[in-house]
């Protein structure tokens, strides 16, 4: 069975700051890490290797810095990595970069099911792995809590939703979208680490995916940004003093005032 | 490959496109021959938003030069209307909906056209009225066996016809699961703009472009996104973000059915089973107040004073992802970037000391009240009320009070 993941490399969001002065995000010098939803796919990936054999390939689009982040999946257990990068690609917005993705895909070689987390941290959008399918022409299900199995081209899961989960059969090949209680992921192995260093990662351009010039980075985005502003910060209100019952007391009053009981 | 560069002749080294980059992609570094130090962009980080041209709309040192692809673009002139995807689950329509409605009904007077909706399942059309009563001028309905529990292939292929036949500009969708899921396969069909999301939509005058305010990383800058030259422009929010519809009964309306023929919908997965889930008993995205509990609870029993509190108070039970690491509390009441974004109407943060993830899950709350040792947390910093001290000994005495 080949599996492919998808995934992105994302800044370390613990650190993230906002400088106070200039209203900016602060990502200097902050850590770059593998976004955490992705990571339920790449051990989900492993799993599904290891239970019918197969191999499991590992693609992100990104800066070239994006390397690091495919050779951490590779250390976990993945057997391949692809990055695909181009400046061309810059400015995507979730349309080009599922299109950019779809088109790398087609030049792996054949594949059963394609994984990826449900979305970024940085983002947010959960937008590019149903447009991926769609672009593959595959079905996808996304929100996927378990695989319950796979037989004769046949892949049953559960969708979570809101009120409980689905029991869904798509044929393969498919896109599923994984979340948080799908599995947990592994941390890697010494000699994943070895296999890691000593890779060889496969670099796919614009060139390399013949991707059609339209329908890539920001001239290929039907979305632009058109500002970015600092929401106006949450202000501290007021503080209530005193011993606990006292304190207890005027917070009801407030809560009263404000007719939330 | 768009271009973006500085005139060196222009640039004082004032600074302002320093500040105005959300992407910190600009310095100012020393240049040979020059005694200021200059603007210089970090090709790598930038995303061409265009922040700093405004920021440097004196000078005008700084230029992009975006591609001149000839993108495919379309006559906008040919699609009108503001459309609701009306999503609905065990046939209950579901409650973003009518909030949507509301919104849309701002939109759709704003641009002097009529505001639709479009209703699937089985057996459904009975609900069609809902809509109508909440603002909906005509309603699109989908009756059909295949439709009974949503699969994406159908449900994408139908709401795809439905756009191509008849050309709105707007659609907006719930940010629900089923509403990311099918709204980004629309999208990727109809080669559309989709923006995820949105905390603010508006009209621009001058272009009819909807405006798609949405938080991005994590809610510390909001974006405000365009789709300027793709038809519709498609948008999802999530619920209790805008005010639901009044109900109006006299309010009258058109019911279009649609019908299909089922063998030519591609229908590749398909639905063996719903299994609801009882343990959660209280959906957090959906109460009115939150309790939630975090590290300064200090053992896993703390919960049981922060459910009691709950109780008291009416409302359902948080809690921070470190007290969900820890296995004090299922991950379905987890607040916060990796777990649940909520709005209540009042959310009581008990011994949370407020990291930025989960501030993000919950910032937008109307009230929010904190209880803390610690006066110097962020959590007691934002605070509406900011109650310092011992949760152990006040959260009692709010019970008490509240029982009374």
């Amino acid at each position: 069975m080949n599996i492919i993941v998808l995934i992105k490399q994302v800044p370390a969001t613990t650190d993230v700051k906002i400088d106070e002065k200039t209203g900016t995000l602060k990502r200097e010098g902050v850590e770059a890490q593998v976004n955490p939803f992705d990571l339920y796919a790449v051990e989900e990936a492993i799993r599904l290797k290891e239970k019918y054999t197969g191999k499991v390939i590992v693609l992100t689009m990104g800066p070239p810095q994006a390397e690091k982040a495919l050779r951490e999946c590779l250390a976990m257990g993945c057997d391949e990595a692809v990055l695909v990068s181009d400046r061309e690609f810059a400015g995507s917005d979730t349309w080009a970069t599922a299109y950019t993705l779809a088109q790398s895909i087609r030049k792996i070689e054949n594949y059963d099911i394609i994984l990826c987390g449900k979305q970024a941290i940085d983002g947010d959008t959960a937008q590019v792995g149903p447009g991926v399918a769609e672009m593959l022409d595959v079905p996808h299900i996304a929100y996927v809590k378990k695989i319950e199995k796979i037989e004769d081209g046949k892949i049953t899961v559960e969708r979570m939703m809101e009120d409980g989960y689905d029991l869904i059969e798509s044929p393969t090949p498919c896109l599923l979208t994984v979340v948080k209680e799908i599995n947990n992921p592994r941390l890697p192995s010494l000699r994943g680490m070895m296999f890691s260093k000593k890779a060889e990662i496969k670099h796919f351009t614009a060139k390399t995916i013949e991707a059609d010039k339209t329908k890539i980075g920001i001239a290929g985005s039907p979305t632009n940004v058109m500002k970015v502003f600092c929401p106006p910060a949450r202000t501290g209100g007021e503080r209530i003093a005193g011993e606990p019952p006292e304190q207890a007391t005027k917070l009801i009053i407030k809560l009263k005032e404000a007719k939330i009981i | 490959m768009s271009k973006i560069y500085v005139i060196s002749e222009k640039c004082f080294g004032c600074g302002l496109c320093v500040k105005s980059c959300p992407f910190s992609a600009i310095t100012l570094t020393v240049r040979p021959d020059k005694k200021l130090k200059l603007a210089v962009i970090d090709e790598m980080k930038c995303n061409f938003c265009g922040a700093c041209l405004d920021a440097c709309k004196k000078y005008q040192a700084i230029i992009i030069e975006k591609d001149d692809i000839s993108v495919k673009t379309v006559d906008k002139s040919l699609y009108k209307n503001v459309w609701v995807y009306a999503e609905q689950r065990h046939s209950e329509i579901s409650p973003v909906v009518f909030e949507l409605l509301g919104k849309g009904r701002e939109l759709a007077d704003k641009l002097k056209v009529k505001l639709c909706a479009v209703l699937m399942g089985n057996k459904i059309e009975s609900r069609a009225k809902e809509l109508i009563e909440h603002n909906a001028d005509k309603v699109y309905v989908f009756d059909d066996e295949m439709l009974n529990e949503f699969q994406d292939d159908p449900y994408s292929e139908l709401l795809s016809q439905l756009i191509g036949e008849e050309k709105p500009e707007i659609i907006l969708m719930g940010a629900t699961n089923i509403g990311r899921s099918f709204a980004s396969r629309v999208a990727a069909k109809i080669h559309t703009g989709l923006t995820a999301d949105c905390t603010g939509l508006d009209i621009e005058p001058e272009t009819r472009n909807l405006m798609q305010t949405r938080p991005a990383f994590g809610g510390n800058i909001m974006a405000t996104i365009l789709t300027k030259n793709h038809r519709p422009q498609m948008a999802t929010v999530r619920h209790k973000v805008f005010k639901k519809a009044e109900k109006n009964p006299n309010k009258k309306g058109e019911i279009i059915k649609k019908t299909f023929d089922g063998a030519k919908i591609k229908n590749r997965t398909k639905f063996l089973q719903f299994v609801a889930d009882v343990s959660q008993k209280v959906n957090l995205a959906e109460a009115d107040i939150i309790v939630s509990g975090g590290r300064g609870l200090g053992k896993p029993e703390g919960f049981l004073l922060i459910e009691e509190f709950a109780k008291a108070i009416g409302g359902a039970v948080g809690a921070s992802r470190a007290t969900v690491d820890a296995g004090w509390i299922a991950y379905s009441h987890q607040v916060g970037q990796t777990g649940r974004t909520v709005a209540p109407k009042l959310y009581v943060a008990c011994g949370i000391s407020g990291q930025i993830q989960h501030l993000v899950g919950m910032q937008s709350s109307d009230i929010i009240v904190a209880i803390n040792k610690d006066p110097e947390c962020p959590m007691m910093k934002i605070a509406t009320y900011a109650i310092e001290g011992d949760l152990y000994q006040i959260i009692p005495e709010i019970v008490k009070e509240l029982n009374k």
